[in-house]
């Protein structure tokens, strides 16, 4: 497949996510990830834009590290449309002959990589957690770039690596990588990219965006995390779980099993079939710790769990267990939070 | 308004039965056990309310992979699909997800012709259960040249040209009106799977399954397999094991609330 | 998942266990604690059996059914018990009611109503109890009143299990009152019928899935082809539908029992006291062992029992399909023993076996055990009307005894002793 000239490509991109009008802040760990490639491979570190009035963020995105930004703005990219990203992205790519790409985990990146990858005819990899450039000791040719991913639901973790095909594409999970530092002093050149969507074959429209209505953290994005499970017993136990959330600033998780039943929407899920978080901290108030959970929060920096079985799984696996009833722990809890707080 | 539609499904080693042989590095043979991979389910049962909500059609199971993987298309059989198709092959050893989704693209053209029929819509989950990469679905819509939407947690409508969907954002919902053909992945969140039915599972029983090789669906030799792959498998390690932690003690609640909450601040947590 | 003793069943009967145990994990045990606690009707539930295809199994191909016959219908009870004996019922229920349209209802009459029953598509109920007919039946007082080519009914029938959630009861009463016994006739009548309402739901100590509810007739007026059999022939119809229903009880028994020792090994396997799991006792391995040897007994009578009644079932239908009887009359012509006796037997062994397993499994769990957000309680509670309807298990040992009294009595059986 490959008869490509791998050494006309070089520059790093990372792509940003600008998802109903915002710039995602995983941008900024990103830059993280593959400044530290640029840095290794000595190439030039650049972000592309993809959407409408994109302008006030390439000064952030600068002060974060990036040398050069492309800026592709058009009002019909206002929103996230697969085909139309793809085209823009693939374009500029062909154009400019970039190394590797770098997008966030997200829906849209993930979604813009697996289309992009293949109109490229490049290689992808997903959802990583680890990266770095060879040095050339480990068996490796040097300035490769070795990605480390988790599959099989956390239970192998995997190094990819791609020497076949340029641009190399990459998801990077968020919260992995901490956000790069601000320096206002730092320069960078702006490239504006004109497209004109209009003569593109696009079969997808944009018609409307409905904005979640409650003013909940999102677990993907969140680095605090209290979750319930099955042994809550009612649904009302997240008015529970809720409360030791809000007092920690933390998102609110769920397990499968109080998800299928009725207690809490699927969007907060965690495991498997749900959604997998790596937060600094992960509260499971109730949740048993089967296999299909634990695959989707198993790598988060400190666990704790609240059970009133010491022998459950998540118990066994916590960084710190607290035997107890959680109806009577979570309120005790809270309250003494509220006095850490005043 | 009738849709004919392709599920494609995966067989995957069940989440919990995969460790790393020491011996070998690659993933052990032993205790693993195979089944339909979990999000597929999804996928599955939305081709066959589609077909329900808009009867007229066919919605067809296609899955590459090894013989044992034949099982899953009788699973989707007995739920009731139309018909299956199998992609089995050595050649097809090794795929990433570069060469699979152009192997599936080729299934979904070869299905076209067989049938003599215009595939409308192709359903993939949002991801699978072994690689988690999410990368098929897209990938497979441009190999097909098809739009497409990921993360779709509700088809709301369709007619004869287009179809209405959901698509489940970090943030909130988007709604996306794609042209026919078109491929989307979906998420958990869009159905309840159903369970076979009787009466179908001895219709699996008799089936019999079409197998097709890589000269069946006229793949390019060189974008199959291990050869069309573009990213490799380096390395496979099992990740560090969790020690144990802490157990928090304590006479009362109050005082476990409180070692709690000084953990918490040891850490910077708060 | 569990192994369970092959009784030499066929490749078609073991994908009905699948299903079945399918269903039982996951639709049915989810929902369990809710519809225990509601007391709502479970129809989610029901529509994922319909949908499985399990409402017919017993069912001739013809109308619909997957062409089984006793034990098809016991394998999904006992594998939808081990989840919930309630939920389980209403399929049952179906059958109770499809059983005697099978036996005692001429070809039209199989027609209109089997189809439905087999698919699920309409559900069924029996109800022959009034208050003052328990155990009783030939106390039964309800009337049916012929009018040209129609029956009136009035009474009240009550603990009609499946009432208002089924749309076809069979319901017994008296087209003479004065006859006695013999004046007891069996009807079909549709959900719907002006004249035909529910009273007063009943609240239950167990199987609370499962609706329970008083008839009321009042002057409604049914067509005569909606009676089935002749008229007088009540008793016959309902005694020949136990004689293949009660196995079926049988069955919910064994699956309640088993469902209950499963949840409890499950807890005692990992439950820790004095320093060592709660199974390591001998104490608890003694009782274990006598669970599983109970259980394993009751399933050896009525899987074996059920055999002979299949194959007693599937030849009648044959030879009623060719000469146009009913197919209790050609059952009749090739069995004249009746099966009454080992029925009688099934139903008893395993309800008192449930009702002994599940109070020893509430035992072995200790006060988690006792507890409603536990599993087991509920298994002894479900448990106990197994013992209760359908006959009570008094009445079951009535029925064998008197069958014994009559072969004992019987000439042939006379001079086979006084040979010895």
């Amino acid at each position: 497949m490959s008869n490509q000239d791998l050494s006309a490509y070089s520059g790093i991109w990372c792509v940003g996510e600008v998802r109903h009008g915002k710039l995602a802040p995983t941008i900024f760990e990103i830059l993280t990830a593959g400044g530290q490639i640029a840095a290794a491979l000595g190439q030039k570190l650049s972000v592309v834009l993809i959407g409408s009035g994109l302008g006030p963020w390439t000064k952030e995105v600068i002060e974060a590290g990036a040398d050069q930004v492309y800026l592709i703005d058009h009002s019909s990219l206002e929103q996230f449309v697969d085909e139309a990203y793809a085209k823009a992205l693939t374009d500029l790519v062909n154009q400019e002959k970039p190394r590797a790409l770098f997008l966030p985990a997200s829906t849209i990146g993930r979604s813009l990589a697996g289309r992009a990858a293949v109109m490229l005819k490049t290689g992808a990899a997903a959802d990583l957690t680890d990266l770095s450039a060879a040095s050339g000791s480990n068996g490796f040719e040097k300035g490769t770039l070795l990605a480390t991913r988790p599959s099989y639901g956390g239970n192998i973790l995997a190094t990819l690596v791609n020497t076949r095909s340029r641009p190399e594409i990459y998801t990077i999970r968020p919260m992995v990588f901490p956000r790069s530092p601000k320096d206002s002093t730092r320069t960078g050149v702006v490239r504006n990219i004109t497209v004109d969507p209009a003569t593109w074959n696009l079969r997808t429209k944009f018609i409307a965006f409905q904005a979640e209505s409650s003013n909940e953290i999102d677990i993907g994005s969140a680095d605090k995390i209290v979750s319930g499970g099955r042994g809550l017993g009612k649904a009302e136990g997240f008015e529970t779980v809720r409360s030791l959330a809000k007092a920690l600033s933390a998102a609110v998780g769920a397990s499968r099993a109080a998800v299928d039943s009725g207690w809490i929407p699927y969007k907060h899920q965690v495991g498997i079939t749900g959604r997998t978080v790596r937060p600094k901290l992960y509260v499971a108030c109730g949740v048993s710790g089967q296999v299909q959970h634990l695959a989707g929060m198993g790598q988060s920096e400190v666990i704790v769990a609240i059970n009133k079985d010491p022998e459950c799984p998540m118990m066994k696996l916590a960084s710190f267990s607290i035997e107890a009833d959680l109806y009577e722990f979570i309120p005790a809890a809270v309250k003494e939070l509220q006095k850490h707080q005043s | 308004m009738p849709l004919n539609i392709v599920v494609c499904i995966k067989q995957t080693p069940a989440t919990g039965s995969v460790s790393i042989d020491p011996q070998t590095g690659d993933i052990s043979k032993e205790g693993i056990s195979y089944a339909i991979s979990p999000f597929d389910e999804y996928a599955l049962e939305e081709g066959l309310r589609l077909k329900e909500r808009f009867p007229g059609g066919a919605t067809l199971a296609l899955t590459m992979g090894a013989v044992r993987a034949e099982e899953i298309l009788r699973e989707a059989i007995a739920r009731g699909v139309d018909g299956v198709y199998h992609l089995c092959d050595e050649a097809f050893d090794g795929s990433d997800t570069f060469a699979t989704s152009y192997i599936l693209s080729q299934g979904i053209r070869k299905i076209e012709e067989e049938r003599k029929i215009k595939i409308d819509l192709v359903i993939c989950a949002k991801q699978t259960n072994d690689g988690d990469t999410g990368q098929v679905g897209p990938g497979l819509a441009a190999w097909l040249d098809w739009p497409n939407t990921a993360y779709v947690k509700k088809v709301e409508q369709v007619t004869d040209t287009l179809l209405r969907v959901h698509r489940m954002m970090e943030d909130g919902t988007d709604i996306l009106e794609i042209q026919r053909p078109a491929l989307i992945s979906v998420v958990k969140e869009i159905n309840e799977p159903r369970l076979p039915s009787l009466k179908g599972k001895m219709a699996a029983k008799k089936a019999v399954i079409p197998r097709w090789g890589a000269s069946d669906i006229k793949a390019d030799p060189a974008l199959i397999g291990l050869k069309g792959s573009l990213v490799e498998i380096a390395k496979r390690q099992s990740p560090p094991k969790r020690a144990g932690g802490l157990k928090i003690g304590g006479a009362t609640i109050e005082e476990k609330a409180k070692i709690f909450v000084d953990k918490l601040r040891e850490l910077k947590l708060l | 998942m569990l192994m369970t003793f092959d009784y030499g069943f066929t490749d078609d009967q073991k994908e009905i266990i699948k299903l079945a145990r399918e269903i039982a994990e996951k639709k049915i045990k989810p929902v369990r604690a809710h519809y225990d606690e509601t007391e709502e009707f479970p129809w989610e539930v029901i529509e994922d059996i319909r949908k499985a295809d399990l409402f017919g199994v017993y069912l001739p191909v013809e109308y619909g059914g997957f062409g089984g016959a006793n034990t098809e219908m016991c394998l999904v009870s006992e594998e939808l018990s081990k989840a919930c004996g309630g939920i389980s019922l209403a399929v049952t229920a179906c059958g109770l009611c499809a059983i005697p349209i099978l036996l005692f209802g001429n070809e039209a009459q199989r027609q209109r109503w089997l189809p439905d029953l087999g698919s699920g598509k309409r559900l069924g109920a029996f109800n022959i109890t009034e208050p003052d007919a328990g155990s009783d039946a030939t106390a039964t007082k309800s009337t049916a009143r012929r009018e040209g080519d129609y029956y009136v009914l009035n009474g009240l029938k009550n603990f009609c299990t499946n009432g208002e959630a089924a749309e076809i009861y069979i319901v017994f009463a008296t087209v003479n009152p004065v006859r006695g016994p013999r004046g007891i006739t069996a009807f079909v009548v549709e959900k719907g019928t002006p004249g035909f309402t529910f009273g007063k739901k009943e609240t239950k100590m167990g199987i609370r899935a499962s609706s329970t509810y008083e008839l009321i007739f009042e002057n409604c007026k049914i067509p005569a082809s909606n009676r089935l059999g002749s008229e007088g022939y009540g008793l016959f119809v309902a005694q020949a539908t136990f004689d293949f229903s009660r196995p079926g009880v049988g069955s919910q028994a064994l699956g309640i029992a088993q469902g209950a020792l499963d949840e409890t090994i499950k807890y005692i396997r990992n439950r820790k006291q004095f320093g060592q799991t709660v199974i390591s006792f001998q104490a608890i391995q003694h009782m274990m062992a006598d669970c599983a040897m109970k259980i394993e007994a009751g399933r050896a009578l009525l899987y074996s029992v059920n055999r002979t009644m299949d194959k007693i079932q599937k030849e009648a239908y044959a030879r009623a399909k060719e000469s146009g009887k009913l197919v209790y009359e050609e059952m009749r012509a090739l069995n004249p023993g009746r099966v009454t006796k080992y029925s009688a037997m099934v139903k008893a062994f395993c309800s008192d076996v449930a009702m002994q397993v599940t109070t020893d499994c509430v035992q072995m769990c200790g006060g988690i055990g006792y507890m409603r957000d536990f599993p087991v309680e509920k298994y002894m509670r479900d448990a106990k009307i197994t013992q209760i309807y359908e006959g009570t298990n008094q009445v079951q040992r009535n029925e064998i005894a008197m069958m014994m009294i009559k072969e004992y009595a019987s000439q042939m059986v006379q001079k086979e002793l006084l040979k010895v």
